[in-house]
């Protein structure tokens, strides 16, 4: 079984206008370079985006914006781009914000094959509104659980560090963050990693995602690896 | 009156041995300069580490390895990275013992409010509701009164709520009050230099002030 295709390009066929994506990544930590440089040149419009951010102006999701590529963007934390600030206060870009962990759940679900989830994250909040409370006793305590639905992109993309032709991937330090998640949920889902090794290659032991989840793997040209918030101390 | 400092190193001695704890944005990072000696905890970062350590040294830092705030970070030995699922699994399951963080606005019931501000850029709430709907333990750094000089310590939140009846803990540049189950604001402690008087003036909400308020110690 060889999931490998040529290059990011290669990797988005059969992307429309108007599809739901998800994509990895916290901050610019972790993001599928490639594969948004490839969605810029593709111009596919009215994209729904599901990621914890939004980028920076000039980087990660912050292409897609500058050349309105991204109807909606459904994130948890989106205070880094001024452009994504216009767009939205003008109304030409619709925002849901929704806690991070629910994020995070809600696209775990879609990978476990769970229909929805219970989460306490938003109760009583404006999160709240329109949807299904349950109160649960559980853990000792008896409270109310917002009923949230699992995410079901139709194209999820991540990076990893390595990855085998079968999908099979491992991810480097905190890149993982949302990736596997993100990886789990999509109806297809594409994987860039920066080595692309052959099976038995990677020990089965450490693979954090196995490549049943995975539709297609290429390996990226080259990462940037942007620092949003270099802080270092002194020797 | 306590700097931003003072009120991280007083917050730092509610950490206990053995603690897992996870530290917002902000003076609550600071607690992490104030741990006692001899107090050994696990640092918690919700977009995936146990065990985060310091700032790297120049030149060591690292893109794939940053905390919640985006900042490089190291690893202590000890330390596991994972998932962002994982990460709210565990603080979900009350693993962590202890959160803090800071806020705009705190209800005398525990309520409170620190993602939002009508007709200002809303950036998100992050991993915040997530952690004031699950945790047990969390200690809100926050301004006792905001610029104009208003109580930031109300009877209801005027903000847009993050989470309810969840703050058990505040400390100030004033002091430290508890926030009791059946509502109020129990005073525990004063800034060094500060009058019960003081206190009562910048608290809106019900302040409960039983028997004679201590001065904090904080060496």
């Amino acid at each position: 079984m060889n999931k490998t295709v040529k290059n990011a390009d290669e990797a988005l066929a059969g992307l429309e206008d108007g599809m739901t994506l998800a994509l990895g990544g916290f901050g610019l930590c972790g993001i599928p370079e490639n594969s948004i440089a490839a969605l810029v040149k593709k111009g596919k419009k009215n994209l729904t985006c599901i990621s914890n951010n939004a980028g920076v102006d000039d980087f990660g999701l912050g292409l897609l914006l500058q050349k309105k590529l991204i109807k909606k963007m459904i994130s948890s934390y989106v205070g880094e781009n001024a452009e994504f600030e216009r767009q939205m206060l003008s109304g030409e870009l619709e925002v849901d914000l929704i806690p991070q962990g629910t994020l995070a759940t809600r696209l775990m679900a879609g990978g476990y094959g769970m229909p929805a989830i219970f989460t306490p994250a938003g109760v009583g909040t404006e999160v709240a509104e329109g949807k299904e409370v349950r109160r649960f006793k559980f853990n000792g305590e008896e409270k109310d659980y917002l009923m949230e639905y699992a995410f079901e992109p139709d194209f999820s993309i991540v990076k990893a560090w390595k990855g085998d032709t079968m999908g099979n991937l491992i991810f480097r330090m905190t890149a993982r963050n949302f990736s596997p998640l993100v990886a789990m949920a999509g109806k297809i889902t594409i994987a860039e990693v920066e080595e692309l090794v052959q099976p038995g290659e990677l020990n089965p032991q450490e693979i954090h995602l196995p490549g049943i989840y995975v539709t297609r793997i290429f390996q990226g040209e080259k990462y940037e690896k942007r620092i949003e918030q270099r802080t270092v101390r002194k020797r | 009156m306590l700097d931003k400092n003072g009120i991280a190193k007083r917050i730092a001695k509610e950490i206990k041995d053995g603690y897992y704890v996870n530290l917002g944005i902000g003076i609550p990072t600071l607690c992490a300069n104030y741990i006692p000696q001899g107090v050994n905890v696990v640092l918690q970062s919700e977009n995936g580490i146990l065990g985060m350590g310091p700032f790297p040294f120049e030149g060591d830092e690292d893109a794939d390895l940053i905390n919640a705030g985006k900042q490089t970070v190291t690893l202590l030995p000890g330390a596991a990275i994972f998932d962002s699922a994982l990460s709210f699994g565990m603080i979900r399951a009350q693993k962590v013992n202890l959160t803090i963080l800071g806020a705009m606005e705190v209800s005398e019931n525990g309520d409170i409010a620190n993602w939002k501000i009508p007709g200002k850029m809303v950036k998100g709430m992050g991993g915040a509701m997530d952690l004031v709907a699950s945790a047990k333990n969390i200690i809100v750094a926050m301004q006792h009164v905001n610029k104009a000089g208003e109580s930031k310590l109300l009877p209801s939140c005027t903000l847009p709520i993050t989470g309810l009846r969840c703050v058990k803990k505040i400390v100030t540049e004033l002091g430290v009050l508890d926030v009791l189950p059946e509502g109020g604001f129990k005073l525990l402690e004063r800034a060094p230099g500060i009058s019960v008087e003081h206190i009562q003036n910048a608290t809106a909400g019900k302040l409960i002030v039983d028997g004679e308020i201590p001065e904090m110690i904080l060496d």
